[in-house]
């Protein structure tokens, strides 16, 4: 009755084997690397890339001792990280700016496991060091920004139409349009409904006056703050891509919040700056006489600038001469998005500008048609011409239209650059958590000597009290062990201290289940039953307090994955994990090795299971 | 080896009234002093900054205290954690100053000072700080007004051209750890442990109430919520931090001490459908059922405690209090289910019947062991 049919032997065997292999990586450790990732969309990591990396380290005789192109960069690893940081700064000065060269550490494990997919336990920021920052967007700038937008668009629209109407206000999220008279109210009500979809409106009428009182859709409100939000992960993500953070992590959690996780950083004042940082954008007029001219050019190169000119270069690299007075600020800009030329159909950037923008491009263009403008963006001090298109026709209402000679791909980086100029929101950092590497380092080797020492001290009680069954009975727990990190490797959940501790909780939870069933058994054989019998019945019977306890255990840990946030989630996510891989070892892998051992002999006199005691025979 | 060699079933239920009236003097404490006392919140829950600063050599709490109190937070809790070289600095919310500025400003006055008590320069005290002010200087447009900046948050003048003469790792002052929680997170967290506990709690009580009956959801719910009041309690009573991770103990010990009654309830039932067990009464199935688990829950227990101990000895600060309230909640657990669940089981009038329904006889009668 104790044989387990081939295939739960093969299951078993199966199971230890995969466990094995994914925690494979975790012994090898980790290398220094250099990561050279693309700072464009545009640019791509591929071969092209790769070689010249290859190139430029062998010129400049680093010997690398892997490299590698993966989905998103090229890798190379170094023997120290003397070179590492070396082959950096040679790197940074070859490639330029276009790249983010990043110090990162690979895991040093052979390829064919990196080739399975088996990859090292992902270490939280309390463990390797590095910034972590929740920050909260302000969404009640964000509406109020559209709303301001859309008062703009209202007011245009009906002046556009001849509509009289004696104002247009704004309160908190809502605005307000007066009329004098009911007609003039009504055409305005259609004309506003019509181009405007995404208000939501009512008239209110008194004696003095007709009002329109318009509110954002709630979807359009929802809507909104998503794009806010988005953007804003947008800008950060390029900004933290210049400070050369190997695995930044920007995410969103919950509706109005960004999280930005650095590992490797220390620096925090740095890494807030950056993130906190307000680049501008502004318009200038190009000087198109200076820019066609060779010699003004071949000059202005040489250090000779005209006067009242600034020279920049365009994302291309060519030089450009534009001039000082600024037509107008990046935040005159409500939006920038791709999108096709309704006539031509050729790829576009759809600008919108706010009121007083209108106003002031739409006098500019009148006066320059045929010449060309510039938009720049400013950052770090640092200006660069995002595009200069050729103005063809007067352009007012405050819809810009850039087109021509634009890939869809250049036509989506300049709006993202557009927007990215600035944030759709204001954001505020409202948790700050930064973890020195020295201190991550020492976290590690807490998290791991107290669990060491604690699986020691089990070990040794277990096999004292139970004799061969605790030693069983520590093998399933050992097999716990390598079930959890496996599985934790597999996934690439976030390890932090708490996790650690959860894992030597697990350890010292999962060990009840064969406490259940040695009890059991010493029970079963002290009632007088045989050996085999007595295995059978205990294991059988302490299955269903066994699933009874877990459960309920389960039950804890999910609430505490739901609700925690960092840390404790951290805690809940390794403390669920275990219970299940518990279950598998302390009741499948034991049975499995007892079954192996005893279940095979006819006549089992006795089972080695420490001393047991019955009543009865306490004077024999 | 076997450490529990009982003939008799111990008569636990003959004193169910004493071990209530005990537990409900501890539990009233507890409660008294939560509502008096309140828990010492860690930042988590609270909002506002900690750092973990190490020195080189121990320094004086007082006066790093003092300068705090200059600066303007009104009660700054300064202590040494670990070695007396460690000192773990913690500030309450302060409204007016950002959290780049706050942190900034703190290390640079306790750069200044130590530099000043051990007679050095502030570069040699801390390059750690001058490094990233001059870091963040190269990259700056308006340097006039970020020095303005750096000289209010305590910066000395610095000219960054000259390099700087130590690594951070020697220096005197070294920035290890800086937590910046701002209000609104605290309160969250709070309310999310809170709601934690609930969902747990009812989670517990329905699946008992699904596998047994819900006299032993009840029981055994109250029995270790009042282990959760304790484990409070106690942080209460001797004002020990209450943060995010002791928050991951009591959940996980609510879960786990449940077990606790779970295994003495799987017991109950077994022996009410024991026939050879039909003339006992209730509380000698309890005392019974309580027993025949006694061996398994002590060792049990004791394992998990070795490990709980192992961390509470090698886990360093930041398990400290993880590990002590997993050490309060496994002792409790103990007690409480054993002599709080199991006499509450009494009270609410469990009956041989409430277990022993026909289909879980149909249902036990297939094992052939039982009617």
């Amino acid at each position: 009755m104790n044989r387990y049919s081939l295939w739960q032997y093969l299951l078993i065997g199966i199971a230890l084997v995969a466990g094995l292999v994914f925690t494979l990586p975790n012994f090898y450790g980790e290398v220094p690397a250099v990561q050279v990732q693309p700072h464009r969309v545009t640019l791509k990591a591929d071969a092209a890339l790769l070689s010249r990396v290859e190139d430029v380290l062998k010129k400049g005789n680093f010997a690398s001792t892997g490299l590698f192109l993966d989905a998103t960069s090229v890798k190379a690893r170094f023997a120290d990280t003397d070179t590492q940081i070396k082959a950096k700064d040679l790197l940074q000065a070859q490639l330029g700016e276009d790249y983010v060269i990043a110090l990162n550490l690979l895991s040093n494990s052979p390829r064919w496991l990196s080739a399975i997919g088996a990859k090292p336990m992902y270490l939280g920021l309390d463990l390797r060091g590095g910034v972590h920052f929740l920050l909260q967007v302000d969404m009640k700038a964000a509406l109020a920004k559209k709303m301001e937008a859309t008062l703009n668009d209202i007011r245009g629209n009906l002046r556009e139409k001849r509509i009289q109407y004696s104002g247009v206000t704004r309160e908190g999220q809502g605005i307000t349009v007066r009329f004098r008279e009911r007609p003039a109210r009504d055409k305005g009500l259609d004309e506003i409904s019509r181009t405007l979809p995404d208000l939501e409106l009512r008239t209110v009428d008194d004696a003095a006056e007709f009002r329109i009182t318009a509110a954002l859709k709630p979807e359009a409100a929802r809507k909104t703050q998503d794009f806010a939000l988005q953007q804003n992960i947008t800008t950060l993500r390029n900004r933290v891509n210049e400070l050369g953070v190997a695995e930044p992590i920007i995410q969103q959690q919950g509706a109005e919040r960004v999280v930005v996780q650095l590992p490797g950083v220390q620096d925090t004042a740095k890494a807030k700056d950056i993130l906190g940082r307000t680049a501008t954008l502004e318009v200038r007029m190009v000087d198109d006489e200076g820019t066609n001219s060779p010699a003004v050019m071949q000059a202005a190169l040489a250090g000779q600038i005209p006067f009242g000119d600034e020279l920049y270069l365009e994302r291309g690299g060519v030089p450009i001469l534009v001039k000082k007075p600024v037509v107008l600020t990046g935040d005159r800009i409500n939006d920038a998005q791709p999108g096709f030329d309704g006539q031509t159909g050729e790829p576009a950037v759809h600008i919108s500008l706010d009121g007083a923008g209108a106003r002031i491009f739409h006098q500019v263009t009148r006066e320059n048609v045929g010449k060309r403008m510039a938009i720049l963006l400013f950052e770090k001090g640092k200006g660069e011409v995002v595009t200069a298109p050729v103005i063809r026709t007067e352009i007012g209402g405050g819809r810009v239209q850039i087109s021509g000679r634009m890939t869809t791909q250049e036509a989506q980086d300049v709006a993202l650059l557009l927007r990215a100029g600035a944030l759709a929101a204001p954001m505020e950092i409202i948790e700050e958590r930064t973890v020195g590497p020295s201190l991550g380092a020492e976290n590690i080797r807490i998290g791991f000597q107290s669990m060491w020492m604690g699986f020691a001290a089990i070990a040794v009680f277990m096999i004292a009290y139970y004799a061969l069954f605790g030693l069983i009975s520590i093998l399933a727990l050992s097999a716990n062990l390598l079930f959890l990190v496996a599985l934790l490797s597999m996934l690439q959940a976030t390890l932090t201290l708490p996790g650690i501790a959860a894992i030597a909780l697990a350890l010292g939870m999962a060990i009840d289940a064969n406490v259940l069933i040695n009890e059991r058994v010493r029970e079963e054989l002290r009632n007088g039953n045989t050996p085999q019998a007595a295995i059978h019945a205990g294991y059988e019977r302490a299955w269903a307090t066994i699933l009874d306890s877990n459960v309920t255990t389960l039950i804890a840990g999910l609430a505490l994955f739901l609700f925690g946030s960092g840390p404790v989630k951290g805690f809940a996510v390794v403390h669920c994990l275990g219970i299940l891989t518990s279950m598998f070892s302390s009741v499948m892998v034991s049975r499995g090795i007892v079954n192996l051992y005893y279940g095979s002999r006819r006549r089992l006199e006795r089972v080695s299971i420490g001393q047991v005691w019955k009543p009865g025979a306490q004077k024999a | 080896m076997e450490f529990f060699r009982i003939k008799r079933d111990i008569p636990f239920m003959r004193y169910a009234l004493i071990f209530n009236v005990i537990s409900l003097i501890t539990f009233l404490l507890a409660v008294v002093s939560l509502a008096t006392k309140g828990l010492h919140l860690g930042v988590d829950f609270t909002g506002g900054t900690v750092l973990e600063v190490s020195y080189q050599q121990a320094p004086d709490l007082n006066r790093i205290r003092d300068r705090m109190v200059k600066i303007g937070f009104a009660e700054p809790s300064v202590q040494n954690f670990g070695t007396a070289r460690d000192v773990f600095i913690r500030l309450p919310v302060k409204v007016d100053l950002s959290s780049a500025d706050l942190s900034e400003q703190v290390f640079n006055n306790i750069c200044q000072l130590e530099a000043s008590t051990a007679n050095e320069s502030f570069e040699a005290a801390c390059p750690q700080s001058i490094r990233s002010y001059c870091e963040r200087r190269s990259k700056e447009t308006d340097r006039l007004k970020f020095d303005q900046k750096w000289k209010q948050n305590g910066g000395p003048d610095h000219d960054c051209a000259k390099p700087l003469v130590k690594r951070d790792d020697e220096a005197r002052v070294n920035l290890r750890r800086v937590e910046f929680v701002g209000p609104q997170v605290g309160k969250e967290l709070l309310e999310n442990g809170a709601l934690a506990l609930l969902v747990v709690s009812l989670g517990i009580v329905l699946y008992l109430w699904f596998r047994f009956e819900w006299k032993f959801g009840v029981s055994a719910i109250i029995a270790n919520l009042h282990d959760v009041v304790i484990i409070l309690g106690c942080f209460s009573v001797f004002q020990w931090e209450f943060s995010l991770p002791v928050l991951a103990a009591v959940l996980a010990v609510l879960g786990y001490s449940v077990n606790e009654s779970v295994v003495v309830m799987d017991r109950v039932r077994e022996t009410f459908r024991n026939r050879k067990s039909r003339s006992l009464s209730v509380p000698q199935v309890i005392d019974h059922a309580i027993t025949a688990t006694m061996s398994r829950t002590i060792i049990t227990h004791g394992s998990t405690q070795l490990m709980v101990c192992s961390m509470l000895i090698f886990g360093g600060e930041t398990l400290h209090y993880f590990a002590v309230a997993l050490t309060i909640g496994i002792c409790f657990g103990i007690y409480s289910s054993v002599l709080v669940g199991s006499p509450l089981l009494m009270w609410l009038g469990l009956q041989r019947e409430d277990l022993a329904r026909p289909e879980t006889e149909k249902k036990a009668g297939e094992s052939g062991a039982v009617v």
